[in-house]
């Protein structure tokens, strides 16, 4: 078995509102192996991009242990957290509001590069930029333009030569692709691809699309109102999908042929508040198999099979 | 027997003028719905289809838009010929389009029945009471408890924003539905819901749909038949069997290998090289001949004809000619 790099231990992420504790991150813990990909899939407000977000302390937990490559996240001071933070970078969603749009191409990515003292010499860091803006497959006669001269496809590469001019060992890749065009989001998958066999990188990929996830990530967990309620290996979560929700999410895809065609499962209802969430399973109220155990008793996550957990009442023994 | 059309957009072209620049956005376009079908209109951004379905209820922004030249005639009117009042007379009633964004195309000072009931009176002659009536009924039938008709947008999450947008469009039964990207902004679980209420109010009411969308997964779950836009322009149309099971046109195809493959996730995607063309700046052939793997000299200079493989499918590509585009194999050996 290989280096567990990040480990993450009953994280809690809540925000107080006017109405009550918001639980967007509740009590998730899992670990993701060195080079390996870990999807997070959900709907909106399940709490992935909060995870991501606590993960690198981009909001502070509520409770909880992150250990990255040993060291425990949480305990670092601003300075140490400062340096932590060219091992672990993130690529966020709208690549239109995520750059400033008073830089260019190459002073976007040579910023982090100069904040973090990477490289000193001005000279030399032009040359990285020009290498990065190569390895994401950014033309040199982009070198100076601005983000509205150019598409989501080449933003987004310029977030991802941002997010590696650090020499990262993890990324958390927060909706990467969901702003671009099939064509264009199928380029940035493979390089994103290529990048980890080139160098190495470990992946947490959040999104909502399920048949990009699947083929992209290893191991991929199953979010639902701030809990992780399944987490398997890709191709053992869609073979034999166990928690309720993951089989009605996985039933829900629309598949772009006509042949092998399956029963649709049409779930009742939304996506509850997580505000003060009662102790007990908390998708009981659309489940339709929920029996009254499942309205007072809080599921705990097991393995059922080696690699495969799941948290669901019906499934204990 | 005849088809009988309850949509049919013939040479279509819309340009935007600017300051600098002409942008076409539709280009000579072809487009039929037949009576009671469900049409899918597929293609990425800025391939046009947006404008065509604003065109179809004469919605296209003047300026900087100017519809050049085409007809589009619905139930055998043109809609192109008609002034202000008729038009106003046939939107809603004949033909409604729901937009792709929930959370902006609702009045956020306005409740719910309100909004509703508004297009009900202006094609019937209710009062304000039989029309909010009404409304409730409509909320009830797009699955929302008419009572909750006295709130506002705000209120709603974004799945029932868009039955309520749904409800707007279907209040007085239009023949024509144009529904551009209607689930787009919407989760897949509640987007399942959306589209399984759409397919059985299009069969209650025999509605005539174009469903303008990126995803080849919602075209099957709910179209008869797909127009692959590019550029402004159908390249290739057929029945759902043509178009999935038998695709001519290397764009198409590209489309298709640009998803991710469920039954192989190791299989590396295939995408479609470099970018849409710049629309104010179209080749002069075939538009889609920079970024196509087949492409000639020929491609870069002359417009493809459209060569028919059937009653039902056509594609517009210099790779075929009338003898061999029963044959498919030449995409398919790369």
């Amino acid at each position: 078995m290989s280096k567990v790099l990040l480990e993450v231990e009953g994280l809690k992420k809540y925000f107080p509102t006017k109405k009550g504790i918001l639980h967007a991150v509740d009590d998730v813990s899992f670990t993701i192996e060195e080079g390996k990909t870990l999807g997070v899939v959900g709907e909106s407000g399940c709490g992935k991009s909060t995870t991501g977000r606590a993960i690198l302390r981009l909001l502070e937990p509520t409770a909880g242990r992150v250990t990255f490559d040993g060291v425990d996240v949480a305990g670092l001071n601003a300075e140490e957290l400062r340096k932590m933070r060219t091992k672990m970078q993130i690529i966020f969603q709208d690549p239109f509001s995520s750059l400033n749009p008073r830089m260019t191409v190459s002073q976007a990515i040579e910023e982090p590069i100069r904040l973090h003292g990477i490289i000193t010499d001005k000279k030399e860091r032009e040359e990285r930029v020009m290498e990065l803006m190569e390895t994401v497959g950014l033309a040199p006669r982009l070198y100076h333009a601005y983000p509205h001269e150019l598409d989501g496809g080449r933003r987004q590469r310029i977030g991802i030569a941002r997010a590696l001019a650090v020499n990262p060992k993890f990324i958390v890749c927060d909706e990467p692709v969901s702003a671009l065009d099939v064509s264009i989001q199928a380029q940035i998958l493979n390089l994103m691809e290529d990048l980890q066999d080139n160098l190495g990188l470990t992946y947490m990929f959040i999104t909502h699309d399920l048949s990009v996830v699947h083929h992209f990530s290893d191991d991929i967990a199953v979010m639902y109102l701030g809990k992780l309620i399944e987490k398997a290996p890709a191709d053992e979560l869609f073979a034999n999908p166990t928690h309720p929700y993951t089989e009605a999410l996985l039933s829900a895809i629309p598949i772009p042929s006509l042949h092998n065609r399956r029963e649709r499962i049409i779930m009742k209802g939304e996506i509850t508040s997580p505000i003060n969430p009662p102790k007990a399973c908390r998708f009981a109220n659309r489940c339709p198999y929920a029996t009254e155990r499942c309205f007072h008793v809080e599921p705990e996550l097991k393995e059922i099979r080696p690699g495969h957990f799941v948290s669901c009442l019906l499934r204990d023994h | 027997m005849e088809k009988e059309y309850a949509l049919n957009i013939e040479d279509l072209k819309v340009v935007y003028k600017t300051q600098h620049s002409v942008v076409h956005a539709v280009n000579s376009l072809d487009l039929k719905l037949e009576k009671g079908k469900a049409l899918g209109l597929v293609g990425e951004t800025g391939a046009g289809k947006t404008t065509t379905g604003l065109a179809v209820l004469g919605l296209v922004p003047n300026p900087p838009g100017i519809v050049e030249r085409g007809s589009i005639f619905l139930n055998g009117r043109d809609v192109l010929k008609m002034n202000k009042k008729e038009l106003r007379k046939i939107r809603g009633k004949e033909v409604s389009m729901i937009f792709q964004d929930p959370m902006t195309s609702l009045n956020p000072v306005l409740t719910v029945e309100e909004q509703i009931s508004e297009v009900i009176r202006t094609h019937n002659k209710v009062n304000r009471k039989e029309a909010l009536e009404k409304a409730r009924q409509m909320l009830e039938m797009v699955g929302i408890p008419g009572e909750r008709g006295s709130e506002y947008p705000h209120q709603f999450s974004g799945g029932m924003k868009q039955r309520v947008v749904i409800a707007i469009a279907l209040a007085c039964q239009p023949d024509v539905l144009i529904a551009d990207e209607p689930t787009t902004a919407l989760d897949v679980t509640i987007q399942a819901q959306v589209l399984e209420m759409m397919k059985a109010l299009k069969e209650k009411y025999n509605t005539s749909m174009v469903m303008i969308t990126h995803d080849l997964g919602i075209v099957a779950e709910i179209c008869d038949e797909v127009s692959v836009m590019y550029a402004g322009h159908v390249v290739e149309h057929g029945t759902l069997e043509d178009i999935f099971d038998n695709t001519r046109h290397p764009y198409t195809r590209g489309l298709f290998d640009s998803l991710p493959n469920m039954e192989d996730r190791s299989q590396r995607l295939k995408p479609i090289k470099g970018l849409m063309p710049d629309p104010s700046n179209l080749p002069e052939g075939c538009a889609f001949c920079t970024r196509c793997a087949y492409a000639t000299e020929q491609c870069e200079k002359v417009k493809p004809p459209r060569f028919w493989r059937n009653d039902t499918h056509y594609v517009e590509c210099h790779l075929y000619s009338e003898n061999d585009i029963q044959k498919g194999e030449v995409l398919k050996n790369e």
